[in-house]
């Protein structure tokens, strides 16, 4: 900055770290009481520094499980939540990078058309048409399976969008080279165009890893097999369980597993995270 | 309108230092120009002058008064920037009053001073208009404007000319000189463009890697060139530089190829026997008759530029290419052999180590 | 739009888009369609048959109270947290943007909340709130001020827009710190030197440069209030007590999946979808404007 003022500076730095202690609470008394055993977990006031459970707690998260979840493992749900997030992520990026390979590369009749009705994904969230679309799923028989947790929120406009951007962005003088060496299409788009979308596709994989794995509502709505539940909504299961006979020490543990996956993808690929995040949404 | 004054000025980053010490004095009026090679510094001088980077060590003054510690604002400097800095949502009208409101001006005092800038540089008819619809030249009208109407001690620019093309280059360059001859505000320039240079300031500073070379009128750095630097830096194409040796009278410089350069002025009889670098802009050899005096240029290949004709060809053995620039047109096939001389007075000699003139 | 060169006609564009097409109309298009049409429906206690009743769920929903109030609330609740999520992180952003050493370090440990789920953020805030429990609560307990959300729809109010603009913040963080960066240094140096201050320049510059970042986030902090707080007011307070917290998109769920009213829900539907479509249409229309440097 232009000025050179210490007194500014020390200020800046006091809110940053000030909003950063704020935003940090929630987690670190997450944390503290993931730390402390059942007992200490009843006695008012929680404590705010951290216990020497975490191990034990730890363990006893995956080897008994919680609440009314208790029949189900978190192992289970971790591993559902990982399958369902890979799943959505990687065919919206697949379908996706097809839509858009055909719609910038090819004239053909009903082009705008389908343009148009891929744009219209983007207009209805699946809160605003919840039972209807259940009842399709039903009907096809999806309930309870990974297929009916994934497909029906792969269609993706935003990434369609997206991809649309990149390839258009690509020299044209790219796919005439290509041709004048003999490439199909198929070909020019798995050696040319995938390869240069390359920091693209990363990019936006770690937006739609988080937006699979925080799903809930609908993961709510189509598994009612305990076995299918993911770690989001065996979140919800146990509080309300809690009102019972809280068990915050382990409910919390579940809830820093259920965090640390997309936490770790954003902050450990935060550059791709904010370029995924920026250039999609814009 | 000021004097400017920079006491062994410094600028470090944590423990890099990146301009050494610089002091000159910049007299009221002048028109300095700031020159040297990408990244050795300039700009971050302009801009210690202009308050935008903190001064390490030294001081600057700028009309006696120590400026050090001031805020840019305080400075009462105007400055123009590479890319102009418009405010992108304001009008033109607006972008040049900005300053003056902050200041507090009357409502028709920024309105007489605004039109008078305005006039000054044709950019009546777009007053309202918004920085996007206007031309390159335009835009660089109107951060003058800005400059201008706040009447500051100092104008700063920071290379405003390298965004155009070619020829509104030369063209803005012309208006800026005549601007700068009606309103006689000290100036600094800093460019890295020689010819711009040469053209406009009254006087400049190299600056190389965070030191000045050199601090002189353009002829003189053209004539005088201070060090090998300065001398390969100015003028175009730029001095060719042979390796050679002095005899030990010194009153020759003997180089590869049997050839003997008689030197000025009673030569160089402290350097007698040593290595030197001889330096001769291509504009300064003729073609003679072959004589004892002359060196022999085999020509390498020619580039006819209607005007002049430059030449490139080697003396004997030596390595790289000599350029040499020859009036009117020439046809020279590959492998002539022309004979060439110099003037003596344009013969430079520069310390082989340091690279200062000898 | 297209590219100047393509490939020769033939079927395989249509082969590449079927995935996407299809998907979009078995769980998109036909979804929503049939929305519509239950809206028009009334079916009888049983579900066994059903009356074709035109705008009558419609009119009956403007007319019914509750849905009135659970309107009014969802705004209240969105520009609330609209407000406070944008407002923090703006000051946090310009704070950021200023600081020369470190805004990297700041930036990592403001961004991961972003990563958190709605419903996760929701069980964290409500443990700490928790009346028996939480620790805030005993806080607030000690300087004498009463906290029971499971009681208080006011306080249940405000602890579903603590949680969820706690949540949002790390987004328009990153938006707003990309939008300043993107403004050239040069404007606030040129600024200073005409003789704006720091907040001046904040307020002359910076923030009117900004403003296609601020509508575009003011629309997605808007959806995002609107439709993917779900989690949070399922897992906090269940639209409760009282239906103080009944927001929209949590009563479309209730009405229907709970209540089975599923000519009501539907028409409900309806009208969230005509609420995201208006919405993203402004945001297209308004997103050509761009600012040019």
């Amino acid at each position: 900055m232009v000025e050179n003022r210490p007194l500014t500076n020390f200020c800046s730095h006091a809110v940053l770290i000030f909003a950063i202690a704020i935003i940090a609470f929630p987690i670190w008394i997450t944390f503290v009481a993931a730390s402390h055993d059942a007992v200490r977990m009843t006695q008012t006031p929680l404590p705010l520094l951290p216990g020497d459970q975490f191990f034990i707690n730890l363990k006893d998260t995956f080897t008994q499980g919680v609440g009314n979840a208790r029949e189900q493992s978190v192992g289970l749900m971790l591993m559902n939540s990982l399958i369902m997030a890979m799943m959505i992520a990687v065919g919206k990026i697949i379908i996706s990078l097809l839509s858009a390979f055909a719609i910038v590369y090819f004239r053909f009749p009903f082009r705008m058309g389908f343009f148009w009705m891929i744009f219209v994904t983007l207009m209805l969230p699946v809160e605003v048409r919840i039972l209807p679309t259940f009842e399709v799923v039903a009907n096809l028989g999806m309930l309870n399976n990974y297929w009916g947790l994934s497909i029906p929120l792969i269609a993706s406009a935003t990434a369609t969008f997206m991809f649309r951007q990149v390839f258009l962005t690509v020299p044209d003088e790219l796919l005439e080279a290509a041709r004048i060496d003999g490439a199909g299409p198929m070909r020019f788009f798995k050696d040319i165009l995938i390869p240069v979308s390359r920091t693209n596709i990363a990019a936006l994989f770690v937006i739609l890893f988080i937006y699979g794995w925080n799903q809930y509502l609908w993961p709510l709505l189509i598994t009612t097999d305990k076995n299918m539940y993911t770690i989001v909504m065996g979140i919800k299961q146990m509080l309300e369980a809690a009102e019972e006979s809280p068990e915050w020490h382990l409910i919390m543990m579940t809830t820093l597993l259920a965090m640390l996956p997309p936490i770790v993808v954003v902050v450990g690929m935060q550059k791709l995270f904010i370029k995924g995040l920026t250039e999609t949404e814009k | 309108m000021a004097e400017v004054i920079l006491e062994d000025v410094v600028k470090a980053y944590s423990k890099t230092e990146v301009i050494h010490g610089i002091s000159t004095t910049i007299a009221d009026g002048e028109f300095i120009v700031i020159v040297g090679p990408s990244g050795c510094g300039k700009s971050t001088v302009l801009r210690m002058i202009a308050g935008l980077e903190k001064i390490t060590g030294g001081i600057i003054r700028i009309d006696g008064q120590v400026v050090n510690k001031l805020e840019p604002k305080d400075r009462d400097i105007a400055m123009v920037f590479q890319n102009y800095a418009l405010y992108p949502h304001m009008t033109v009208f607006n972008n040049m009053a900005y300053g003056l409101k902050l200041r507090k001006f009357g409502k028709d005092e920024i309105k007489q001073r605004v039109d008078q800038a305005a006039q000054l540089l044709q950019l009546e008819g777009l007053l309202d208009r918004k920085p996007r619809q206007l031309s390159g030249g335009q835009r660089q009208r109107v951060a003058m404007g800005r400059c201008i109407v706040r009447e500051p001690k100092v104008f700063l620019f920071d290379e405003p000319l390298s965004n155009l093309d070619a020829k509104l280059r030369v063209q803005m360059r012309l208006e800026l000189r005549k601007l700068h001859e009606r309103l006689k505000v000290t100036s600094i320039y800093v460019t890295h463009d020689q010819v711009e240079a040469m053209t406009l300031g009254d006087r400049l500073i190299v600056i190389n890697e965070g030191a000045a070379e050199q601090i002189g009128s353009p002829l003189e750095l053209y004539e005088k060139p201070g060090t090998k630097f300065v001398a390969g830096f100015i003028g175009s194409p730029a001095m060719n530089f042979m390796d050679a040796h002095i005899s030990r009278d010194g009153q020759w410089a003997l180089m590869q190829g049997d050839i003997r350069l008689a030197l000025a002025n009673g030569g160089v009889p402290r350097f007698g026997g040593q290595q030197v670098i001889i330096g001769i802009r291509p504009e300064h050899f003729k073609i003679i008759v072959k004589g004892p005096q002359s060196m022999l240029l085999t020509v390498d290949h020619t580039e006819i530029l209607g005007a002049d004709t430059t030449v490139y060809g080697r003396f004997a053995d030596t390595p790289g290419l000599i350029t040499i620039r020859l009036p009117d047109i020439h046809h020279f096939k590959s492998e002539t052999i022309l004979p060439l001389s110099v003037a003596q007075a344009k013969i430079h000699i520069f310390d082989r180590e340091t690279g200062a003139r000898i | 739009m297209l590219k100047r060169t393509h490939f020769n006609p033939s079927p395989l564009p249509y082969l590449l888009v079927t995935p996407q097409i299809l998907i979009t109309i078995i769980f998109f298009i036909w979804p929503a369609s049939q929305a519509i049409f239950q809206s028009l429906l009334v079916e009888d206690a049983f579900g066994l048959k059903s009356e074709f009743v035109w705008l009558d769920n419609f009119i009956e929903l403007f007319t019914d109270e509750i849905y009135f109030n659970s309107f009014g609330r969802t705004l209240l609740f969105s520009s609330l947290v609209a407000f406070l999520s944008l407002g923090t992180a703006l000051l946090l952003a310009a704070t950021a943007d200023r600081i020369v050493r470190g805004a990297t370090t700041y930036r990592t440990l403001l961004i991961w909340p972003y990563a958190v789920a709605p419903v996760v953020a929701g069980a964290l805030w409500m443990f700490i709130f928790d009346p028996t429990l939480g620790i805030v609560a005993y806080m607030l307990e000690a300087l004498g001020y009463d906290w029971n959300h499971r009681l208080n729809g006011n306080q249940a109010m405000a602890l579903i827009i603590f949680a969820a603009s706690w949540k949002q913040i790390s987004y328009n963080f990153l938006f707003f710190l990309a939008g300043m960066q993107a403004i050239p240094k040069s404007l606030t140096e040129a600024a200073a030197i005409d003789g704006a201050g720091p907040a001046w320049r904040f307020w002359t510059i910076v923030f009117p440069l900004l403003s296609p970042t601020t509508f575009f986030l003011l629309v997605m902090n808007i959806v995002y209030a609107f439709f993917e707080t779900f989690g949070i007011v399922h897992a906090v307070t269940k639209g409760g007590p009282a239906g103080a917290t009944e927001i929209l998109v949590y009563k479309v769920y209730n009405d229907g999946f709970i209540g089975l009213d599923l000519g009501g829900s539907a028409a409900q539907s309806v009208v969230l979808m005509a609420i995201v479509i208006t919405l993203t249409v402004i945001q297209f229309r308004y997103i050509e404007r761009k600012v040019e440097y």
